[in-house]
C-alpha cells in the first residue's frame, strides 16, 4: 500500500515538476519554482545608476514566515494543491506560490485577525452568526493542519503528504462537511477559510507571493491592472491583454 | 475629564455623503461647522494603486476596522446576539468620504409609491394586503415634496442617466450628463427586455460619462471603466465622492473643519435640546467634548441608532407592545435573480461600478399585485462592473466547489457568464428591528448595537416571483445555461450582500410612529437632526444614496431654518 502510493506520488511530483526528495522530505520545499513576477523588467530609459540587479529578472526569496515546521507546510501544500490542482490549463496551487502566500498572509494582519472584533464572550451561535471562535486565523490554520495530518494517520496510517490524491480529497470532503473535530473552532470553517485563502493566494496581485507570474490570471483571462478600458468597453470582441501588477506602478 | 472645546453652530458626527452635504450647505451659509470622523484624511491621491482585489475587496482595506466595533446579530429574539466579528452581509464605512468613498454610484431615486406606500396600498387593495405583523407605513413626505432635493444631489454629484423609464416619478430636469456608454453586453439585456415587453433604460451612475462640473465649482473627471469600483476609490476622481465634491466645497467656505480620529460616544443634552456631543480621540484616548447650537448625526444607520440609543433620547421601540419608535423598521434587501453561462467569451473584466441597464416593470407598483402575496418589488438590472478574479468563480450546477473540475469550470466560465440581478424592497416587520447589545461593548465601554432580524414572508415571495421573471431575461438574452438564485430561507450575516441597510431611525409625520420629522428634526429635541437610510420607514427597490442624498439637502434646509428661526419646522 505504502509503496503503491510513492510511485503515484512520484507520478504527481513529475507532473508538478517538483523535485521529489524536497518535497516529500520537506527540504526546501518550492523554492526549486521560479519567482519571477517581473519578467518583463526593462531597464528604466536613461535610468542606470542606482539600479541594483540591471535589467535582469529578480528571484524573489522565499521563505517561511508563520510556519515553523516543515511538515505542516508540507501539508499546506498537498492540500491547497487538491483544492486548485496543476492541469492542461496551468500550474495548480503549489506552481503558483499559494501555500508562500497563505504562509506570509498567516504572519500578518490577517492570521492575526487584526480588524476584527475579538472580545469575550465567545459563544456558539448559529451559522447565520458568523465565525464566533476565540481562535485567530493562524491559530486556526495550524490545529487544522495538524487535524489533516492526524485524520491521515488514523484513516490510512501514513502521513498527509504521502497520501493518494483520492484519499487527500477524503479528508478534505470530511472537514467540508465538518466531520472532523476540531478544538475551540469547527473543521467547516477552517475548510471554508482554506479553499478561500488557496484562491487569494492563486489569483490576488503578485505582490503577495502568489500568483506566480500571474500565471493564474494568464489562464483566466483577467488582465489584472490596467488603467482604462476607455478604448476597448464598447468591443464586440473578446480582448486578450498580457497582465500587468500593480506593482509595475512603482519602478 | 473630557476638555470642552469652542462652540460651533454645527456639529455632525461622520463625515460621509451625508456628514459632507450637510457641512456644504450649512458652511456656505456662514454657519460654523465642524465634522468629527472616527477615520482618517484620504483623498484622490490616496488611490493611485488601488487596482489590487485582494487588499481593497477581499481585506476590506477601506471599511470600518471591526476590532473596535461592530453589531450584534441574531435572527430572532429567542437567540443570544453574537458579534458580527468579520465583515459580511454589508460593508460598513470609515474614514473620509464614508462608504460613499468605495460604493459603486448607482444613483437611485425612490419611488412615488415609496413614500406612501402605506396609504397607496390600502387605497388599491384594500387594508388587508399584508398581515398585521407588517408595520408599513408612510413616510411623512410626498415625492413631489422631495424631487428639488433629488435634483439638488444629481446636479452635485453628476449623475448620468437618460429619463426613459415610464414608471418613476416625473423629473424637473434632465440628468445633468449623458448616460454612460451601452456596451455590447448590456445591449444583449436590452434587446432581451424590449423583446419581453419591458423598458430597459440606462441606469442612473456617479461614475460620470463625462467631465463635468457641479454648481459649487468642484470637477468630477470622466470615468474610464477601469474594473474597479465598487470596494475602491476612484483614482481618477470620476466616481462622485464626497471627498471630491461635498467636503472641499465646505472647505472652501473657510467655515470648515474637520477633526479626524474623533470617535463620537454621546450626544449630550439638557431638558429637551442636546448641547453638543462628547468624543474619544482614537490615537490618545483622550476625551473631548463638542458644544454645538447643532447637532447632526450622520454616522450611518448604524451607529445614528445607535448613538440615540445610549444617549436615552427618544422611545425605544418595543416589539412585544409595538410601541415606541427608536431602532424599529429595521430593513435589508433581497437580492433575486439568475446567472447565465454562454459559449463566447466576453468582456467581463471592464467596466464600472454604475455601468448598467435597468427594467423597472417589476418594482413598486408597477405591476399588479391583486393575486400576489406580497407587494412592492425589484428593479432587475443588469450590469458590468468589472468582474474580478478571486470573487467571480461562476459554477453550472453541480459543479463542485473546489478541485479539479472545479478550477476547469470557474476559469471557462469566468468570461462566459453573466448575471440579471434584482434589488427585492424589504417590507419593515414588526420583529426586525434595532437595539443595544447588553453583552457586548465597542473598545470605548459603549455597548454595540444589536440588529434582531430575519427574512418574512414577503422577502421570500418577492425573492421567488422575481426570481422567476429574471429566469425568463436570461433565458432571452441567450444562454445555453440558466440558473436562478436558490430560494431564500434565513437571513445570514455571513455572504456579503448589499449595504443597504434601512430604519431605526425612521421619519414620519407622528412623533407616535417616528423618530425624526419630514426635516430629519429629532420630534423631541428640536435642535438635534438625524440623517441616513436610517430614515427610511421601509427599503425600496433601488440603492439608497440619491434618496439618503436628497434627504440630507432637505436636513440642511432645515437646519438653515432653524438656526434662523428656531422652534419645530413642522
Ligand atoms: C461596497 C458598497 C457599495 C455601495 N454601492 C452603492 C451604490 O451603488 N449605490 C448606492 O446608492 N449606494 C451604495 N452603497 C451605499 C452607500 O455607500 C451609502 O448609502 C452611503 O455612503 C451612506 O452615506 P452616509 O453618509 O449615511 O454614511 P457613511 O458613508 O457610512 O458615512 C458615515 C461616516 O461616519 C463615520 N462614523 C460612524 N460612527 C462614528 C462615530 N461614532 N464617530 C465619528 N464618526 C463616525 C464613519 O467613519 C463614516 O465615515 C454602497 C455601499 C458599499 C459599502
Ligand atoms: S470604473 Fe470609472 S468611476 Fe469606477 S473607479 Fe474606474 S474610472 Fe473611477
Amino acid at each position: 500500500m505504502a509503496e503503491k502510493k510513492n510511485v503515484s506520488r512520484r507520478d504527481f511530483l513529475k507532473t508538478s515538476g517538483i523535485a521529489a526528495g524536497a518535497l516529500v522530505g520537506g527540504g526546501i520545499i518550492g523554492g526549486v519554482i521560479g519567482a519571477n513576477t517581473r519578467q518583463d523588467t526593462a531597464a528604466p530609459s536613461g535610468g542606470s545608476a542606482g539600479q541594483s540587479g540591471g535589467a535582469e529578472t529578480t528571484e524573489a526569496v522565499r521563505g517561511l514566515q508563520f510556519f515553523k515546521n516543515q511538515q505542516e507546510f508540507a501539508v499546506l501544500q498537498q492540500a491547497t494543491e487538491r483544492i486548485f490542482p496543476e492541469d492542461d490549463l496551468g500550474p495548480g496551487a503549489i506552481g503558483l506560490g499559494v501555500p508562500f502566500f497563505i504562509d506570509h498572509q498567516l504572519a500578518g494582519s490577517y492570521g492575526e485577525n487584526s480588524r476584527e472584533y475579538m472580545q469575550p464572550p465567545f459563544q456558539v451561535g448559529e451559522a447565520t452568526q458568523g465565525y464566533q471562535s476565540r481562535l485567530k486565523r493562524n491559530e486556526l490554520f495550524r490545529q487544522g493542519l495538524q487535524k489533516m495530518q492526524q485524520e491521515a494517520q488514523s484513516r490510512f496510517e501514513a502521513n498527509f503528504v504521502d497520501l493518494e490524491g483520492e484519499q487527500m480529497d477524503e479528508i478534505l470532503t470530511a472537514f467540508q462537511d465538518d466531520e472532523v473535530d476540531m478544538q475551540g473552532a469547527n473543521a467547516q470553517f477552517f475548510f471554508r477559510l482554506l479553499r478561500q485563502a488557496t484562491l487569494n493566494g492563486a489569483y490576488a496581485d503578485p505582490i503577495y507571493g502568489g500568483n506566480q507570474n500571474m500565471d493564474a490570471w494568464r489562464m483566466k483571462g483577467f488582465p489584472g491592472h490596467r488603467p482604462s478600458y476607455i478604448n476597448e468597453i464598447e468591443s464586440e470582441e473578446f480582448v486578450e491583454f498580457d497582465p500587468h501588477s500593480v506593482g509595475d506602478m512603482l519602478s | 475629564m473630557a476638555t470642552t472645546l469652542d462652540k460651533v453652530d454645527v456639529v455632525t458626527v461622520g463625515v460621509g455623503w451625508t456628514g459632507g452635504i450637510i457641512a456644504a450647505e450649512c458652511a456656505k451659509e456662514g454657519l460654523k461647522v465642524v465634522g468629527l470622523e472616527r477615520g482618517q484624511e484620504r483623498s484622490t491621491e490616496d488611490y493611485s494603486m488601488v487596482h489590487d482585489e485582494y487588499r481593497y475587496a477581499i481585506r476590506y482595506e477601506l471599511m470600518q476596522d471591526l476590532s473596535k466595533e461592530t453589531i450584534t446579530f441574531r435572527n430572532s429574539r429567542d437567540q443570544k446576539a453574537l458579534p458580527m466579528r468579520q465583515l459580511g452581509s454589508f460593508l460598513l464605512g470609515e474614514g473620509l468620504g464614508g462608504a460613499g468613498t468605495h460604493w459603486n454610484g448607482q444613483n437611485w431615486r425612490f419611488l412615488p409609491y415609496d413614500f406612501e406606500i402605506k396609504s397607496m396600498t390600502d387605497a388599491k387593495y384594500g387594508e388587508n394586503k399584508l398581515p398585521a405583523e407588517y408595520t408599513l407605513q408612510d413616510w411623512g413626505i410626498t415625492y413631489d415634496e422631495l424631487e428639488p432635493y433629488f435634483d439638488k444631489f444629481e446636479k452635485t454629484a453628476g449623475i448620468s442617466g437618460e429619463d426613459k423609464n415610464p414608471f418613476w416619478g416625473k423629473r424637473s430636469s434632465d440628468y445633468p450628463t449623458p448616460p454612460m456608454k451601452k456596451t455590447p453586453l448590456l445591449s444583449k439585456f436590452e434587446t432581451a427586455t424590449s423583446n419581453l415587453g419591458y423598458t430597459p433604460f440606462m441606469m442612473p451612475s456617479a461614475n460620470l460619462s463625462e467631465a463635468y462640473e457641479n454648481p459649487d465649482g468642484q470637477q468630477i473627471a470622466a470615468c474610464q471603466y477601469c474594473g474597479f469600483c465598487e470596494r475602491f476609490g476612484c483614482e481618477y476622481g470620476a466616481k462622485t465622492s464626497p471627498e471630491i465634491t461635498v467636503v472641499p466645497a465646505a472647505r472652501a467656505t473657510g467655515n470648515y473643519d474637520i477633526r479626524f480620529n474623533a470617535n463620537v460616544v454621546e450626544v449630550m443634552k439638557e431638558g429637551d435640546r442636546v448641547t453638543g456631543v462628547r468624543f474619544i480621540d482614537t490615537v490618545t484616548f483622550e476625551e473631548f467634548i463638542q458644544p454645538a447650537e447643532v447637532v447632526v448625526l450622520t454616522s450611518y444607520v448604524m451607529n445614528n441608532a445607535k448613538l440615540l440609543m445610549v444617549s436615552e433620547i427618544g422611545q425605544m421601540y418595543d416589539p412585544e407592545t409595538g410601541e415606541g419608535s427608536l431602532g424599529k423598521n429595521y430593513a435589508y434587501q433581497i437580492l433575486p435573480g439568475a446567472s447565465g453561462f454562454f459559449d463566447d467569451q466576453m468582456n467581463v473584466f471592464m467596466g464600472a461600478g454604475a455601468l448598467g441597464m435597468t427594467i423597472d416593470d417589476f418594482n413598486g407598483d408597477s405591476f399588479d399585485h391583486s393575486d400576489l402575496d406580497f407587494v412592492h418589488g425589484a428593479s432587475i438590472s443588469m450590469t458590468q462592473t468589472g468582474s474580478r478574479p478571486i470573487a467571480s468563480n461562476p459554477l453550472p450546477p453541480d459543479t463542485p466547489s473546489w478541485g479539479a473540475d472545479f478550477k476547469k469550470a470557474s476559469i471557462e466560465n469566468y468570461t462566459r457568464t453573466l448575471s440579471v440581478g434584482g434589488q427585492g424592497a424589504s417590507m419593515p416587520h414588526r420583529d426586525n428591528y434595532l437595539s443595544l447589545d447588553e453583552t457586548y461593548k465597542d473598545v470605548y465601554g459603549v455597548p454595540l448595537l444589536q440588529l434582531t432580524y430575519n427574512f418574512t414572508d414577503q422577502d421570500r415571495a418577492l425573492h421567488k416571483y422575481l426570481t422567476e421573471r429574471a429566469v425568463e431575461i436570461m433565458e432571452e438574452m441567450g444562454a445555453k445555461t440558466v440558473v436562478g438564485r436558490a430560494p431564500i430561507s434565513d437571513y445570514d450575516i455571513v455572504p456579503y450582500q448589499t449595504t443597504h441597510n434601512t430604519g431605526g431611525t425612521i421619519m414620519g409625520g407622528d412623533p407616535a410612529t417616528s423618530v425624526v420629522n419630514n426635516y430629519l428634526q429629532h420630534w423631541d429635541m428640536e435642535n438635534l437632526f438625524v440623517v441616513g437610510a436610517g430614515n427610511f420607514a421601509h427599503n425600496g427597490g433601488y440603492n439608497p444614496t440619491g434618496t439618503v442624498g436628497a434627504l440630507a439637502y432637505r436636513c440642511a434646509e432645515g437646519i438653515i431654518k432653524y438656526s434662523q428661526d428656531g422652534g419645530s419646522l413642522v
